[in-house]
């Protein structure tokens, strides 16, 4: 391939939306080498991200898996730029790189060309710990993208139930036994909070949806102004399936409707188009995973009613919502 | 020669951070240290210093937005006290493995228990192991002079390490002080902008704060070690300097008369003082009192201290920190260490005083010394002077 | 100067910075793996997909647009052969 036809290629990626594998970016900012269990969906997830963000890019990431895996001194699996602190502060780095960033370049001291800030974390580490750093950078309107990778549970530190964990999963600090169901509570929905800080752009994404969510991440950098992506990410060690698997599952989690694929832009909620006519049943969702096998018909029958109820707010919205500008209008 | 003004030790900080140019300000409001932060934010808003001023949503996230900006190579600032001191422990001992060099102002605030805004040690007394440099101002001008030295030791290549600069609270911080400012054009020449070693830019892409496996954190910890310990040149160097534009001496220990002295007070902050109205009052008595003030916490000055305390029969130190059910107030627990090597083991007397912002007085000073002086066949490790018993 | 891990304590890189970005690759992770794919490039439709999936992006094209994983890194999770559509890959045991 001669380097006319790789120059053409760049082009092609900046410039069209993605809708083949074949036109994705060929250079990988998150190398191999990196100690992400077999079949890891975040690691994947990662590695999409990266695709689509391209080199003018400064990351901050909280401790958690992608940080433990990737950055174990002396080796980096990063190629982009890349700052870890510690577990609740990744959006408030990813606020100081942007206040740094912005400072230096407007008295000159850097050059003088456009670079992103994108702080990302775990679930743990937005939902739950990193919540009042990632509420307050985006209230403070810092130009900056936000990516949670939610794989359920601080999987980290050993599967232990975060305020993402669906309800009757089992982790090992809400596990199932004789007088519990594991997860007594129902997933914390951490992209409606994001949508009422009025943020211009919040979305949901699933690595099993690679196209789909490098679009999302490609919308969001586009923004001038705080930007938040919640993307669903499979991990087999922890739900306790098959690594082969990992891209299924995240599959039938849009499919079911337990994770459903949408964005807000500027107030206007919108369907992505890989969300189904009509939601596959959640029993088949919920049994090829070892975290639920041991949900009984009463409490999936429970589950499936609060999915379809969740799923009906959501469509509520995405009929009835208006965009900040019809609002204005 | 310039003309002094009056100005609010706080505000005067504030003043003086702004004349080093610097890029990013996080700061989270807490008693005392708000007036630097107000002062800094009007500067900002009127245009006379180009940064950027995170008003962040908590201590943790004002250390971490200074930390994030210290990785871009920016010039950052940010100042707390006590709790909020406290709530950024995490991520303290961070900035100084990352070495990047963070200035933080400390207004010295009791810590909690029960809540009280007023001034004590017992703030920066928790932070001793964190790997920062800690230097203490007695008063409005040495403020100043410090901040604006902080910013030069702590980029320069062979410390790139964060700094404090401790301000006793209320005590310092809201008083009206003559100042000789140094002007934009002086602090400029003194000055040069920071040139990072590495920094977070996809020109020169970086990987910052790695996870350390068993086989390389002891090598890790002898080189922050090893950094904090040989900061000291610099430390000297930089007080050399300043000495040479502006005037205005610096040591590790300053020494009050101190020479012939048979009885020497050891007092941190601004309490100094008052203590050297004591030493005065105590000489004219015919007591040879003198005093040592401690100025730089770490690295600490072993060299010097023993160098200061020689010929003295007793040290009384005073703490203004208590260390529950420890060996003695922290400082000093840290001098009875130091000079525990000596030849001659002097006698070593602890007063903690002045706790929660209690006033110490003068006449505490000459009744310490008076009381360190009287012979008694058993002293207590420490003693909490004054509580009413 | 070449070092040697682990390193002597004036060797440890400022800060615990990495500077050498991406050198993860000196860490072959294809020693954890227990199968392997294997491309029937007879039934491969080139779509791209396999590559795309990989977590470790270690799934390469050649010149011809088939494609294969790079043994040094592949883990052998078998998300390429599970999301194959023409079942063009097949998971065999490790020798």
């Amino acid at each position: 391939m001669g380097t006319e036809g790789l120059l053409l290629k760049n082009t092609i990626v900046q410039n069209f939306d993605l809708y083949a594998p074949k036109l994705v970016d060929r250079e990988e900012y998150f190398c191999s080498g990196h100690r992400a269990c077999q079949g890891c969906g975040e690691a994947l997830a990662i590695r999409l991200m990266c695709k689509a963000l391209g080199k003018e890019t400064v990351i901050a990431n909280a401790t958690g898996c992608m940080e433990v895996i990737a950055t174990l001194y002396p080796t980096t699996a990063w190629k982009l730029p890349w700052i870890h602190v510690a577990f609740p502060n990744a959006a408030a780095v990813g606020s100081g790189v942007e206040a740094g960033l912005k400072a230096l370049r407007r008295k000159g001291r850097i050059a003088d060309r456009y670079v992103k800030t994108v702080a990302i974390g775990g679930d743990g580490g937005t939902v739950d710990i990193g919540l009042q750093a990632l509420s307050g950078a985006m209230e403070r309107g810092h130009d900056m993208l936000y990516v949670c990778f939610d794989n359920e549970a601080y999987m980290n530190t050993g599967i232990q139930r975060s305020s993402a964990t669906p309800f009757g999963a089992s982790t090992t600090t809400a596990p199932s036994g004789k007088v519990s169901i594991g997860n007594k509570t129902w997933k914390k929905n951490v992209t409606e909070i994001m949508v009422a800080h009025n943020l211009s752009y919040v979305a949901t994404a699933c690595h099993s949806y690679p196209i789909d969510f490098m679009n999302k991440v490609k919308k969001a950098i586009a923004i001038k102004g705080p930007t938040y992506i919640h993307c669903l990410s499979v991990c087999p060690t922890g739900w306790r399936c098959k690594s082969e698997e990992c891209i299924k599952l995240g599959r039938m989690a849009v499919e079911t409707g337990a994770f459903p694929l949408y964005e807000v832009e500027r107030g206007k909620y919108r369907l992505n188009a890989e969300m189904p006519e009509k939601l596959r049943p959640i029993r088949d969702y919920l049994k090829i995973q070892g975290r639920f096998r041991h949900l009984g018909t009463e409490e999936i029958d429970w589950i499936q009613k609060r999915i379809h109820l969740e799923y009906a707010k959501l469509l509520n919205k995405v009929a009835h919502s208006k965009s900040w500008e019809e609002l204005t209008a | 020669m310039a003309k002094k003004v009056g100005m609010e030790v706080a505000i005067a900080a504030a003043e003086a951070v702004a004349l080093c140019n610097i890029d990013v300000a996080a700061v989270y409001p807490i008693t005392p240290n708000t007036h630097i932060a107000e002062h800094l934010s009007e500067i900002v808003a009127d245009g006379r210093l180009d940064a950027e001023f995170i008003t962040v949503e908590s201590e943790h996230s004002a250390m971490s937005a200074a930390m994030g900006a210290s990785a871009t190579g920016a010039r950052s600032f940010t100042a707390t006290s006590s709790q909020g001191l406290m709530y950024m422990h995490e991520v303290l001992p961070i900035a100084s493995a990352m070495r990047l060099p963070i200035v933080m102002a400390i207004g010295n605030r009791a810590v909690s228990g029960p809540i009280n805004i007023w001034n004590d040690h017992s703030d920066i007394m928790l932070e001793r192991d964190m790997g920062w440099i800690s230097l203490f101002v007695n008063n409005g001008q040495e403020a100043v002079d410090l901040f604006i030295q902080a910013f030069k030791i702590a980029e320069h290549r062979d410390v790139l390490l964060p700094i404090n600069v401790n301000m006793d609270g209320f005590q310092l911080t809201h008083v009206v002080e003559p100042i000789d400012f140094p002007t934009q054009s002086q602090v400029d020449k003194f000055l040069p902008l920071y040139k990072p070693a590495a920094s977070i830019h996809p020109d020169n892409p970086v990987t910052m704060g790695t996870l350390g496996l068993p086989e390389i954190f002891t090598e890790a910890c002898k080189a922050r070690d090893e950094a904090l310990v040989n900061s000291k040149k610099v430390i000297l160097q930089v007080w050399k300097e300043w000495e040479k534009m502006f005037g205005r001496k610096y040591e590790p220990v300053e020494s009050y008369k101190a020479t012939g002295a048979d009885v020497l007070l050891l007092t941190m902050g601004s309490m100094g003082e008052t203590a050297e109205i004591a030493v005065d009052a105590l000489r004219s008595e015919g007591v040879k009192a003198g005093l040592l003030n401690l100025r730089m916490w770490r690295p600490f000055p072993y060299d010097e201290l023993k160098k200061a305390v020689k010929g003295a029969k007793i040290l009384v130190v005073i703490d203004r920190a208590i260390s529950y059910g420890g060996p003695g107030g922290p400082v000093c627990s840290e001098i009875r260490s130091a000079l525990y090597e000596e030849e001659k083991h002097r006698e070593i007397v602890n007063y903690i005083i002045g706790l929660g912002g209690r006033d110490v007085k003068v006449e505490d000073f000459i009744n310490m010394v008076k009381l360190s002086l009287k012979p008694v066949k058993s002293r207590p490790t420490y003693e909490i002077y004054g509580v009413r018993e | 100067m070449k070092k040697q891990w682990p390193e002597k304590w004036k060797e440890y890189n400022l800060g615990g910075m990495v500077f050498d970005v991406g050198n993860s690759r000196t860490f072959k992770t294809g020693s954890w793996r227990s199968q392997r794919p294997v491309w029937d490039n007879s039934k491969c439709i080139k779509c791209g997909l396999c590559y795309l999936y990989c977590p470790e992006g270690c799934v390469q094209e050649d010149e011809k647009g088939y494609f294969t994983a790079d043994m040094d890194y592949c883990k052998g999770c078998g998300i390429c052969a599970h999301e194959c559509w023409p079942m063009a890959i097949t998971m065999i045991e490790e020798g």
